[in-house]
């Protein structure tokens, strides 16, 4: 058991020392960051983040952000998970097929893709909206959703459906009130994996958004420009992005570690 | 044994409009492209599978393919079996887990450019934590001039990003293990390999085989993080398939042949992710069993 822990911290650590090089950066003048290795900030300043929150133009990318991705999040695993239980339940007509070719959709390499993207999107005058990002992650992120959900579902014994419907309860009412608590622990695991590849998604988004809908991954671009990097700013961002993340992982938390309390039913 | 019942169509239908409403235009479009030679908006000419054949001769593109094969196999020999022993090691409750928890997903949240600008800074020798501790360890590291310390910390890079989806998938998958199994091990005295080898592994193989597929896929599409940490270089040294494609596609712009290009790698990820399903799900009888 010692063993055990001893490892998980030592990856920890690892894991948390880049995440820690980046505070660090954020916390500096871009002299400092170029200049000399420094452990932590010399000469503490504020500055990389204020020029996020004080500038419209990069909060409101935090904020563009938040809305595609809640909205992709939301319809993701609303669409997921009726389909879920239907390949995870029943046999029906190209059955496999469908599972497949579902997930054959995050399999195109973006470069070549995005231009007709582009032009669908302008076509049903949708370019520079929510909408359309969010409807553009749903080709990777509702995949990803089924195949994840259908896995936990396949866990759940067939005889707790069976039951229900012995006991009077209908489709939807056997499915909010008994089957959704049940594979709770696969729902918080697949929103947080919605809101994740969405919200680290960068070339759709970009191509999809001028500027009433400009994202975040796309407005830290700026920070590239012919005067040079501007470290500072761009690790400040940095910073800011895992926050929302940060949270949704913490809520959900509790869903992923309860798991499947077969002693409810 | 599974009902046979056409009405399950109505679950999934929604999923379907959803997924083709985005998935076939765009898909038609890069075909389109792959069989055209494009000259201007309205000049097309039909040239069959010419582009096809011009990019599977093309030299460049062979050691793309070959440096990226074994950058993926490596990411899966590294990240599968390390994410599994993270969420073997994890705690189940308590505030330990949650902060485990959350300080384990932070590295997933950062967006891809923001990692490879990072691990930029991070990995120089004179201003960067890993690069003067791995030089002051006595080691002769430089990942803009040497092309395996690239390679490596291209690949250290991915480890740190992404290894958390395993070992998040893997934990949620172990909790979702009723009690019940447990128990029945510990009567039967079975020792904890016999308890991962009987009953993790089999209960944990929808999860895995959803991440091994979703790690093949990124890491073989691998685009923005080496891009950004060393340009594909030094040499062509991190140079992997979709920057070359990229290269292909925005630097020459040529259409045709990029489309072709696409076209092929997404056979070539089809058929991977075709043959893993294939063998994994029928791996397992121990699951098999049980239906």
């Amino acid at each position: 058991m010692k063993k055990r822990s001893f490892g998980l911290i030592l990856y920890l650590i690892f894991a948390i020392l880049p995440i820690y090089w980046m505070v660090n950066m954020s916390l500096k003048t871009n002299e400092e960051i170029t200049g000399a290795l420094s452990l932590w900030p010399q000469h503490l300043t504020f500055d990389n983040f204020r020029t996020i929150l004080t500038d419209p133009a990069w909060y409101g990318g935090y904020i563009n952000s938040l809305i595609y991705v809640l909205i992709n999040t939301v319809l993701s695993v609303a669409v997921a998970l009726p389909a879920a239980y239907a390949f995870s339940r029943y046999e029906f007509l190209g059955d496999k097929h469908l599972f497949f070719w579902l997930l054959t959709n995050r399999m195109s390499p973006p470069a070549v893709f995005l231009l007709p993207f582009f032009q669908l999107y302008s076509s049903i005058n949708l370019f520079d909206t929510h909408i359309a990002v969010a409807l553009a992650h749903m080709l990777f992120n509702v995949p990803l959703a089924v195949w994840i959900l259908e896995g936990f579902m396949s866990g759940v014994p067939r005889e707790i459906d069976e039951t229900a419907y012995i006991d009077g309860y209908s489709f939807p009412r056997f499915f909010v009130r008994i089957f959704i608590p049940l594979i709770s622990a696969g729902i918080g695991v697949t929103a947080f994996f919605c809101f994740m590849f969405s919200w680290v998604e960068l070339l759709l988004a970009r191509t999809l958004t001028s500027v009433e809908a400009k994202p975040i991954v796309a407005i830290m671009t700026r920070t590239v420009s012919a005067a040079g990097m501007d470290w500072g700013v761009l690790a400040a961002a940095g910073v800011l992005t895992i926050v929302p993340g940060a949270l949704v992982i913490y809520f959900v938390r509790n869903y992923i570690a309860k798991g499947f309390a077969m002693g409810r039913v | 044994m599974k009902t046979y019942n056409n009405k399950a169509w109505l679950l999934v239908l929604p999923v379907v409009l959803c997924v083709a409403s985005s998935a076939i235009v765009p898909l038609m479009t890069v075909v389109n492209y792959s069989v055209q030679d494009i000259l201007g908006p309205d000049q097309k000419v039909f040239v069959g599978t010419e582009w096809f054949k011009l990019v599977m001769r093309d030299p460049e593109l062979h050691e793309a393919l070959g440096r990226q094969i074994l950058f993926s196999a490596a990411v899966l020999a590294i990240e599968i079996p390390l994410g599994i022993l993270l969420a073997l090691a994890l705690p189940a409750q308590g505030w330990r887990s949650s902060l485990a928890l959350v300080l384990l997903a932070m590295p997933l949240l950062i967006p891809q450019n923001v990692v490879g600008t990072i691990w930029q800074i991070y990995g120089r020798g004179d201003i960067g934590l890993a690069g003067a501790a791995l030089n002051g360890l006595g080691f002769d590291y430089n990942y803009t001039g040497d092309s395996m310390d690239a390679w490596l910390t291209v690949l250290v890079m991915d480890v740190w990003h992404w290894t958390p989806l395993i070992a998040l998938l893997a934990f949620a998958g172990l909790r979702a293990i009723p009690e019940a199994y447990y128990q029945a091990a510990r009567i039967d005295g079975a020792s904890r390999l016999a308890v991962f080898r009987f009953i993790q592994l089999p209960k944990l193989r929808g999860v895995l085989l959803i991440g091994l597929l979703l790690r093949f896929m990124d890491s073989f599409m691998i685009y923005t993080e080496p891009f950004v940490l060393t340009g594909g270089g030094p040499g062509n040294a991190t140079t992997f398939l979709s920057q070359y494609l990229t290269q292909k596609a925005v630097g020459q712009f040529d259409l045709g042949p990029a489309a072709a290009f696409s076209l092929i790698y997404f056979l070539i990820i089809l058929l991977a992710c075709f043959v893993f399903y294939s063998l994994l799900q029928n791996a397992g009888p121990t699951e098999k069993a049980e239906h």
